[in-house]
C-alpha cells in the first residue's frame, strides 16, 4: 500500500486525473501480453521528462518500486508489477519531435507507437526498419527496452541497430543524455547500448534519437513448401551463402501449418513439414526481381515441392495472410500459450525443431514452432489452459526442456522477447555466474535501492514480493 | 476478501468462456477510439475484457466506477472486428450492462427511459429539442444516476448544436402517408421501418428514403405503430424491454406480408437483424424472428440488390462519406452506400479513417462528454481535409454528431443521409423535364 500523502504528492506532480488508484484501473495495469498478472498500487502517467524525473525522485526518496510501461505487449511479463508499487505509464509521451531529413534521424518520445513513427517517416520517403509483429501495439520505449526484433531484422537488424541516442531518467531522478545524431561517437562508454535491452531495470527511457534509411521501393515475396524440414533449413543456408540477403525468411512447422489450416481454411498442404515465406526488397525493381527468382530456383533445387512467387500486391498480401494468422490460430486452439523465442545458430535449426517435437511428444503437450529462420530465432509456442494445473505443470516442464535444448545447441534463451520475470530462473544456466555478477554490479551502480522494475532479468529472490513463476 | 463468486452470479451475464481466450496481445488498442482519446488501458477493449473477467472471477465488485467503465464503450465494434482470436469486447460490455441492471438496477433509469419515453414515440416527438429532453424529461436525473458528473454549460450548447438546422414542426410520423405507390414498373412490395430518432430528427432523410424506394418501383407501406428497435434498451442493459419491442415489431411487420423490411437507420438495421439472437430462447418467437430478420435490409443494401434505376439528373457536389459503426462493422455494409452516392452522381472524396467511430454512440455526448468530443474532433480533422461540401452518413446518431462537429468548427458543410442525395438526383430529372 502506498500512503495517501504520497498519492497526493504524485497528483501534484502530474495532475489528479493522471494518477489512478481505483481497483478497475489497477486491474487494467496488472498484465502484459502473457498470462501473468499482479496489480500495482498506483498508475502514474507523466507527460514530460521533467515529470518522470520528479516521480523518480519521489520514488527514490520513499523507496517505492517503479515499473516503466509502454503498451504492455511484452511477452516476458517484464512490465507486470510483481512487487506492486508504481506503474509508470509512458503512453502519453507520444510526440514525434523532429524528423531530420538531412541526417536521416528522427527524435521522438518513448510513448510513440512504433507504427505511427514508421508511417510518419515513410511519408518523407524514409524508413524505420524494426518491425516487431506487435508494431501497432508497442512503443519505441518498449522496443528499445526489449531490443525488439522482427521479421525484417535478417537484412536490416534489430532495434539497437537504430538507436543513436537516448534521454534516460535514472533511479534517483537525474537525467542523462547518451549518444546523439552524430554517426561516430566514442566519447566515453557506450551507455546508449547499455540501456537498450535493459527492460526498465536501469533507467526510464523518455526520448530516443533513431537512425533512418531510405525507403525501399519494391518488395517481392515467395512461398515455398517443403516435404522435409531439413531441406527447408538447407535451403535457407544455400540462399544466404549464395550472397543473397532477403529481408525476411519465415518458417512454420507442420503443427503450425495444421493449426492455421484448422482455423482459417487457407488450403495449406497438410502433408509437409515446413513452409518458408521469403521476401526480397530494395530500390531497384529489376534487381529485386532477379533476387526473388534466384531464391525460387534455390528453393526448387533444395527439395521444395511447390514454389509460388507473388506477382501482384494482392498476391503478396495473400502469401502473408498465413504468416499473420499464426498467433490467432494458436489462440483459438488453447486459451493460453507460452511463446518462447529461443535463438540458435542457423545451422542448428533442424536439430532444434526435431528436439522440440520430441519434447512435445514426451511431455504430451502441443507445441507449434515457427520463427525467423534466417537468423535462427525460433518461437516454439506451448499451448495450454492455465485453469488446469496438470497442463500448467506440463507447460513449465516443456519450457525448461526447450531452454536446455537451446543451450545445448549453442544458442540462447531469448532472441527478442527478453527475460522479464518468465525466463529469469534460467538466465544463470545460459550466461554463467561471472556474467550475473557483472549485471548485479551494474544494477547496484545505477539503481542502488533496487526500485527500478525489481525482480526482473537478474536472477535472485524478489524483495518484498513473490516470484510469480517459481518454476 | 473476495468471494470467488461471479459478480453477476445467478443472472444472465458474460461468461468465462467469452473472456478466457483473450491472449492480451493488445492489437485491439490500435483501433479503439476511447483508448486513442484517453490513452488509458481501462478505456481499451483489452482493459474492458480484463474488467469483465475479474468480475466473473469475483475479484471486482460492481461499483459505480465499474459500471461507468462498461458504459464508456461506444459499441463501435472496431475491436470485435480486429481481434484475431474472436473476442467480442463490445458485446461483453453490453452484456455486462444487462447483468448489472439485473443485479443492481439504476434507480429511476428504467421507468423513465424505457417505460416513460421510448415506447411512447409520440411523447418523444414532443420533446424534439434534446436540451428540453434533457431538462424536462428527467434525463438529468438519469445521467446523474449513471454516475456521471453534472452536465457542463458547454455540453448543453453542444447538445443544441447536434440538431439539424430546421427541425420539423411535426414528427415525420404525421407527415408521411401510410402507403406510397411505385413509380414506373412495379418491382417490389416493401415496408419502411420508421426509426425513432430518424423519424423525429431527420424528417428529410425519411422522406427521401421513401421517395427513392418509390422511384425504384417499390410499393411502400409505412406502418406507424412500429416501436423502437430496442437498441437503446440493450445499450442501457434492459434486454427484457428490448425483447418486448422486438416481439411487437415482428408481429406487426411480418403480418404485412412484404418482401423486404427497409430501414435507413444503421442502428435500427443492426438491431432488427439481431432479433433472432435476442429471442433465441423464446420458443414462440425464435423461428419468426429468423423469418423477420431475413427480410430486413438497409436502404443502400436493398437498392444495390435490386439494381438502382439511373436518375437522369446528377448531384455534382463534393461529398465525403462516414461509415457508421452499425453499418460497416455490425452489418458489413461498406460499398453499397458508396454505390448509392455514385448513382446520385456526386464527386465522392474518401476521408481518412472513414470507418472510425464519430463518438456519438447514442447518448455518449450526454454521459461521457469529453471522450465523445475528443473522438469527434479527430473525425472532423479527417472530414475537413477532404474539403467536402456535403457529409453523407446513413445513421441519424452519426448525422447528429457530425452536425455538431460542423458547427463547432464553423465548416461550410451540410450533413445528409445518402438517400437525400439520390432523391435529389431523381427530382432533378423531374424539374428538368
Ligand atoms: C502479437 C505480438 C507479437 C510480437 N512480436 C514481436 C516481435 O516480432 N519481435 C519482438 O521483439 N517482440 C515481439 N513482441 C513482444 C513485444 O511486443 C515487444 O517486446 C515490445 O518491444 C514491447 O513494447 P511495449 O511498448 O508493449 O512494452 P511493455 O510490454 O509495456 O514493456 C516491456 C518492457 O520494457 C520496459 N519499458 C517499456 N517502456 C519503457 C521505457 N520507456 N523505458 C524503460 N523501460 C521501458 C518495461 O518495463 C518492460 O520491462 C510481440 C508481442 C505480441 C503481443
Ligand atoms: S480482445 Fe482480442 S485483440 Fe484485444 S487483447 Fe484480447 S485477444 Fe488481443
Ligand atoms: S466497441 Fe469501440 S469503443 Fe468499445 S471497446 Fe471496442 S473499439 Fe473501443
Amino acid at each position: 500500500m502506498i500512503e495517501p500523502r504520497i498519492i497526493k504528492e504524485l497528483q501534484n506532480l502530474v495532475g489528479k486525473q493522471h494518477v489512478l488508484t481505483s481497483p478497475e484501473d489497477l486491474v487494467a495495469y496488472s498484465y502484459d501480453g502473457t498470462f501473468a498478472e499482479r496489480r500495482p498500487d498506483v498508475v502514474v502517467s507523466p507527460n514530460s521528462t521533467e515529470q518522470v524525473s520528479q516521480i523518480m525522485g519521489l520514488a527514490y526518496r520513499e523507496e517505492i518500486p517503479v515499473v516503466p510501461r509502454g503498451m504492455a505487449s511484452g511477452l516476458a511479463a517484464a512490465s507486470v508489477p510483481i512487487n506492486g508499487g508504481i506503474v509508470l505509464n509512458l503512453c502519453r509521451m507520444n510526440r514525434i519531435l523532429e524528423i531530420d531529413e538531412l541526417n536521416f534521424t528522427v527524435t521522438a518520445e518513448a510513448g510513440v507507437v512504433t507504427q505511427d513513427l514508421a508511417d510518419a517517416v515513410a511519408r518523407k520517403g524514409l524508413f524505420y526498419p524494426p518491425d516487431p509483429s506487435s508494431i501497432k501495439q508497442s512503443t519505441l520505449g518498449g522496443n528499445a527496452a526489449c531490443n525488439a526484433g522482427g521479421p525484417r531484422c535478417l537484412k536490416y537488424g534489430v532495434t539497437s541497430d537504430y538507436v543513436r541516442g537516448l534521454t534516460v531518467v535514472l533511479a534517483d531522478g537525474r537525467v542523462i543524455k547518451t549518444g546523439g545524431k552524430a554517426i561516430k561517437n566514442v566519447t566515453g562508454y557506450n551507455l546508449t547500448q547499455l540501456f537498450v535491452g535493459s527492460e526498465g531495470t536501469l533507467g526510464v527511457i523518455t526520448e530516443l534519437i533513431l537512425k533512418l534509411i531510405p525507403l525501399p521501393k519494391v518488395a517481392r515475396t515467395a512461398k515455398a513448401v517443403f516435404p522435409k524440414l531439413a531441406d527447408a533449413s538447407q535451403c535457407v543456408n544455400r540462399i544466404l551463402t549464395a550472397g543473397i540477403t532477403p529481408a525476411t525468411i519465415e518458417l512454420m512447422d507442420e503443427t503450425t501449418i495444421a493449426t492455421i489450416e484448422e482455423a482459417m481454411h487457407l488450403n495449406l498442404p497438410l502433408d509437409v513439414e515446413a513452409i518458408l515465406i521469403i521476401e526480397s526488397d530494395g530500390m531497384d525493381e529489376q534487381r529485386v526481381n532477379q533476387e526473388i527468382e534466384a531464391i525460387a530456383d534455390i528453393c526448387r533445387a533444395t527439395g521444395a515441392r511447390e514454389v509460388q512467387v507473388a506477382r501482384t500486391e494482392k498476391e503478396r498480401n495473400d502469401l502473408w495472410v498465413a504468416r499473420r494468422a499464426i498467433s490467432p490460430s494458436l489462440a483459438r486452439r488453447a486459451p493460453n500459450k507460452l511463446g518462447e523465442d529461443i535463438s540458435v545458430p542457423r545451422s542448428a535449426i533442424p536439430d532444434a525443431v526435431a528436439a522440440i517435437k520430441e519434447i512435445s511428444r514426451q511431455v504430451r503437450i502441443p507445441i507449434a514452432i515457427f520463427g525467423h529462420a534466417g537468423d535462427g530465432n525460433l518461437h516454439p509456442n506451448i499451448l495450454f489452459d492455465r485453469r488446469d494445473p496438470v497442463q500448467v505443470e506440463k507447460m513449465k516442464k516443456a519450457a525448461a526442456e526447450i531452454f536446455r535444448v537451446a543451450l545445448q545447441l549453442g544458442g540462447t534463451l531469448s532472441g527478442e522477447h527478453g527475460v522479464g520475470s518468465l525466463k529469469r530462473p534460467f538466465v544463470e544456466q545460459d550466461v554463467g555466474p561471472v556474467f550475473i555478477d557483472v549485471m548485479n554490479q551494474i544494477k547496484k551502480a545505477l539503481d542502488p535501492k533496487n526500485i527500478l522494475n525489481p525482480g526482473k532479468v537478474i536472477p535472485g529472490p524478489v524483495p518484498g514480493g513473490r516470484d510469480l513463476f517459481a518454476w | 476478501m473476495h468471494s470467488g463468486k461471479s459478480a453477476w452470479d445467478g443472472v444472465e451475464g458474460p461468461t468465462e468462456e467469452q473472456v478466457a481466450y483473450c491472449i492480451r496481445c493488445g492489437l485491439c488498442l490500435s483501433v479503439c477510439p476511447t483508448y486513442k482519446e484517453s490513452l488509458r488501458e481501462t478505456e481499451s477493449p483489452r482493459g474492458r475484457v480484463a474488467l469483465v473477467a475479474k468480475a466473473i472471477e469475483g475479484e471486482l465488485e460492481l461499483t459505480r466506477n465499474f459500471k461507468d467503465h462498461m458504459y464508456r464503450c461506444l459499441a463501435c465494434l472496431a475491436c470485435t472486428h480486429i481481434c484475431p482470436v474472436g473476442i467480442k469486447p463490445a458485446e461483453l460490455c453490453l452484456e455486462a450492462r444487462y447483468a448489472i441492471e439485473q443485479v443492481q438496477p439504476t434507480p429511476l433509469l428504467k421507468p423513465l427511459l424505457f417505460r416513460g419515453i421510448f415506447p411512447r414515440t409520440g411523447l418523444l416527438e414532443l420533446l424534439t429539442k434534446p436540451v428540453a429532453l434533457y431538462d424536462r424529461s428527467g434525463v438529468r436525473k438519469v445521467v446523474n444516476a449513471l454516475g456521471v458528473t453534472g452536465v457542463l454549460p458547454s455540453q448543453l450548447r453542444d447538445m443544441e448544436r447536434m440538431l439539424p438546422n430546421r427541425l420539423p414542426w411535426r414528427g415525420t410520423r404525421h407527415q408521411l402517408p401510410d402507403r406510397v405507390l411505385a413509380r414506373g414498373e412495379r418491382r417490389a412490395h416493401v415496408a419502411y421501418f420508421l426509426g425513432c430518432v430518424q423519424g423525429v430528427m431527420m424528417a428529410e432523410g425519411c422522406k427521401a428514403t421513401v421517395e427513392v424506394l418509390a422511384e425504384n418501383g417499390c410499393d411502400v407501406v409505412i406502418p406507424k405503430q412500429v416501436k423502437c428497435c430496442g437498441m437503446p434498451m440493450v445499450g442501457y442493459g434492459f434486454k427484457d424491454e428490448a425483447r418486448q419491442m422486438a416481439r411487437h415489431n415482428i408481429d406487426l411487420l411480418l403480418g404485412l406480408n412484404v418482401e423486404a423490411i427497409i430501414t435507413d437507420c444503421a442502428t435500427c438495421g443492426s438491431s432488427l437483424k439481431e432479433y433472432p439472437e435476442w429471442l433465441e430462447n423464446d420458443p414462440e418467437y425464435a423461428e419468426r424472428a429468423k423469418q423477420f430478420a431475413a427480410k430486413v435490409r438497409d436502404i443502400s443494401e436493398f437498392l444495390v440488390e435490386l439494381g438502382i434505376r439511373p436518375p437522369a439528373g446528377q448531384v455534382g457536389a463534393r461529398v465525403t462519406y462516414h461509415d457508421p459503426c452499425h453499418l460497416c462493422r455490425a452489418q458489413g455494409i461498406r460499398s453499397q452506400p458508396r454505390e448509392v452516392l455514385r448513382a446520385a452522381g456526386v464527386d465522392l472524396i474518401e476521408m481518412k479513417e472513414s470507418d472510425t467511430c464519430c463518438g456519438s454512440a447514442g447518448t455518449q455526448l450526454i454521459t461521457h462528454y469529453h471522450t465523445s468530443v475528443g473522438i469527434l474532433e479527430r473525425k472532423m480533422d479527417n472530414v475537413a481535409a477532404t474539403e467536402a461540401e456535403i457529409i453523407a452518413s446513413g445513421c441519424p446518431g452519426c448525422q447528429m454528431q457530425l452536425n455538431l462537429g460542423v458547427k463547432r468548427r464553423g465548416l461550410d458543410a451540410r450533413v445528409v443521409h445518402p438517400s437525400q442525395l439520390l432523391a435529389q438526383a431523381y427530382r432533378k430529372k423531374k424539374s428538368d423535364e
